[in-house]
């Protein structure tokens, strides 16, 4: 029975990482063939920083998850913060249940429905092409913002609600209140509502498909366009960098994740705590 | 003495529920002055209006002569102890008791002299360093009333600030909270559901009810001569009894007429008449004023609390000396252990001990809510058993 198991997590593990084993294996391929590993190389690496349009792609892609990240993760503080503290419940819970609908939307759908806003209201305005950075930062920021509401509604719900009030009583504008009293305590939240909205706007292929325009080019788009000739190990080379890139940061959501930071605080007390002791 | 607060005429209703009605209250210099009334009377309320975290819907806040009611909390000289602390968990000891002195921009210091002043007032010397998050109960208490006090107020907002301390820690706090207040001379606003907490720390107890203040007094005034009902049941025990005023310092009540210190009652008009348990002596049953039978004996250390049934109604009596169950004994009430309340609209609710038992009482000093339905309970056989 137990090696059964064992088989069987085995198993798993090898379909999940598998496909991203060989890719990572042929990236670093002497040759372009798919089937024969005929020696390690990093031709491939170096064909890729030669590509200049695949770079400005990239650099696209950051320019527009950085952006997309820092506005919707502002944005999407502020509008928790307003949720929170609505007093009207009726009102508060139909407020979460709208944000939500993005996220359970299909990408497809937000897509095309971002596009024909996009272009109606262009064309209302008489502009020939409507579709740029802009249109696509502002879709980013749409289907990014609940992700980062879902983060820090929770801390705020969490805590203490007299804390701003403290510090307003301590001399504090009810903004500096906030900046002062409920950021440290919601940072958590907001650092994984950025990181997520980060991820998600460098993952996202459908919607940006749809919104993208005027030669702008995200990385996804640019490697779709590429297959669509020929696949050549250049692009394994960038998916196993994109992969690195994104389990990197997965890695450190996790580490801000609030259960750690908090074991971490109490371990460093009670290690404190024992010294004090001592002496 | 100088009057630092007035609330004149303050209403204030959430979400069409009147909260706070027609309150009027004056806090002077220097004074500890206790809110004290069960929960939901609104007394959390008020201290919001004081400290300007609420607007009332009429009525005016005077501080020291100016009208402040339009002015923001960070613009007034008052400071609050939140109800359950409010440290700030990302500073430490030290930066919880700074951070209104930083946010004033005080040199470092000076700071670092008031601070250290005020975490020795409040015996924390040494914890400077120390996460809050770390600190126990009345730890974590002492460090809020620091950094409440570092300011320098001129009015200290307490808003039930040992209720979540257990016995012996909240009997120690509040002689230092008294300490407090007197070396500063600070005026404290204190908010309580602990009507012996307001008995023994306060210069004056507001007692309130149902968005009302009820009565305000000394809290020897309010024990010895509280003005209804409400007010003779909430501050310690009583017996509160129908009565007729038959003249000028003579009442008939429990089918007796008995000599009192109180006049100026019309002739025969009905009133409420409350008679301390301490208060009543046992004589033998021949030469007692009333005479009724023992239904429970209660040990309690100091004294025996004894029910007696008396024609149905049931007094509660403090006594050392011991009483059997079922045994008769007669009662005796000197003249100036009675006092002559006027009927209000709490007449009949409290004062009688017909459902009481020590199980009950527990879980009405735990849990005021319960209290509450247990005192409706108890209203409806006290007004039928009452009528003579
Ligand atoms: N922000 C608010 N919105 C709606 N109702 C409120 C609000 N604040 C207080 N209330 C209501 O006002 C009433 C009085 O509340 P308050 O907090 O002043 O009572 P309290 O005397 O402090 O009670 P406790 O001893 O339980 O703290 C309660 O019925 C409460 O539900
Ligand atoms: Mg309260």
């Amino acid at each position: 029975m137990k090696r059964a198991s064992k088989i069987y997590t085995a198993l798993v593990m090898v379909f999940l990482f598998a496909p991203i084993a060989i890719l990572l294996v042929f990236s670093f391929n002497d040759a372009k063939s798919l089937s024969v590993f005929s020696g390690f190389s990093l031709h491939w690496y170096r064909e890729l920083f030669r590509d200049d349009e695949t770079l400005k792609a990239v650099r696209n892609t950051l320019v527009l998850a950085v952006s997309a990240a820092l506005i919707s993760t502002a944005m999407g503080t502020a509008a928790a913060v307003g949720m929170n503290r609505m007093r009207n419940k009726v009102l508060r819970q139909t407020m979460d249940s709208v944000t939500n609908i993005p996220m359970i939307n299909p990408d497809i759908i937000t897509g095309i429905s971002l596009m024909l806003m996009f272009v109606f209201v262009g064309r209302l305005f008489g502009a020939a092409t409507s579709l740029n950075f802009g249109t696509m930062l502002i879709a980013h920021i749409t289907f990014c913002l609940p992700y980062v509401i879902l983060q820090v509604l929770p801390k705020l719900q969490q805590m203490d609600k007299a804390l701003p009030e403290a510090a307003m009583d301590l001399g504090c504008t009810p903004l500096r209140a906030f900046f002062k009293a409920e950021l440290p305590e919601i940072m958590p939240g907001v650092i994984t509502g950025l990181i997520m909205a980060f991820t998600l706007s460098l993952d996202d292929f459908v919607i940006s498909y749809f919104t993208s325009g005027n030669g702008f080019q995200t990385l996804p788009i640019r490697i779709y366009n590429m297959t669509k000739k020929t696949v050549t190990p250049k692009m394994y080379a960038l998916a196993t960098i994109i992969f690195f890139v994104i389990l990197t940061l997965l890695l450190i959501s996790n580490l801000y994740d609030e259960d750690e930071v908090q074991k971490r605080r109490a371990a460093r007390q009670i290690r404190k705590a024992s010294k004090e002791a001592k002496t | 003495m100088r009057k630092i607060i007035e609330l004149k005429n303050i209403t204030k209703s959430f979400d069409g529920e009147v909260v706070l009605d027609n309150i009027s209250l004056d806090i002077y210099d220097n004074e500890f002055i206790t809110l004290l009334g069960p929960s939901g009377c609104g007394k959390t309320t008020t201290l919001r209006i004081i400290g300007g975290f609420e607007t009332p819907d009429c009525g005016d806040v005077i501080f020291m002569g100016e009208d402040i009611k339009d002015v923001p909390p960070y613009k007034r000289n008052v400071n609050t102890v939140f109800q359950r602390y409010a440290l700030f968990p990302h500073l430490n000891v030290f930066e919880n008791v700074a951070f209104s002195l930083r946010e004033k921009k005080v040199p470092k210091d000076e700071i670092k002299r008031k601070v250290t002043e005020m975490l020795s007032l409040v015996a924390l010397k040494g914890f400077e360093k120390r996460s809050v998050t770390s600190l126990s109960g009345g730890q974590q208490q002492r460090v809020a009333i620091a950094r409440a006090l570092v300011n320098q107020p001129k009015v200290l907002l307490l808003d039930e600030p040992l209720a979540a301390l257990d016995l012996k820690l909240r009997k120690d706090m509040q002689v230092e909270l008294k300490n407090i207040q007197k070396a500063t001379g600070i005026t404290f606003v204190f908010v309580t559901h602990d009507q012996e907490e307001a008995l023994s720390m306060s210069d004056t107890v507001v007692v309130m009810s149902e968005g009302r203040i009820q009565q305000i007094g000394t809290p020897v005034d309010i024990y010895n001569e509280p003005t209804n009902a409400f007010v003779a049941d909430f501050i310690g025990e009583s017996n509160i009894l129908d009565g007729v005023m038959l003249e000028d310092r003579k009442v008939a009540f429990a089918g007796h007429v008995f000599d009192c210190v109180d006049a100026g009652f019309a002739k025969r008009e009905p009133v409420d008449v409350v008679v301390r348990p301490e208060d009543v002596d046992i004589v033998p049953e021949d030469k007692g004023q009333l005479q009724g039978v023992v239904t429970s004996v209660t040990f309690l250390g100091v004294h025996y609390e004894i029910i007696v049934d008396i024609k149905g109604f049931k007094w509660m009596i403090q006594t050392t000396d011991f009483c059997d169950v079922d045994e008769k004994i007669g009662l005796y009430i000197e003249p100036d252990a009675i006092h002559i309340m006027k009927k209000s609209e709490y007449s009949g609710m409290f004062g009688d001990y017909s459902t009481y038992s020590d199980e009950m009482e527990e879980i009405g000093e735990v849990e005021i809510g319960e209290l509450a339905e247990y005192e409706e309970q108890e209203a409806a056989p006290a007004e039928s058993e009452t009528e003579k």
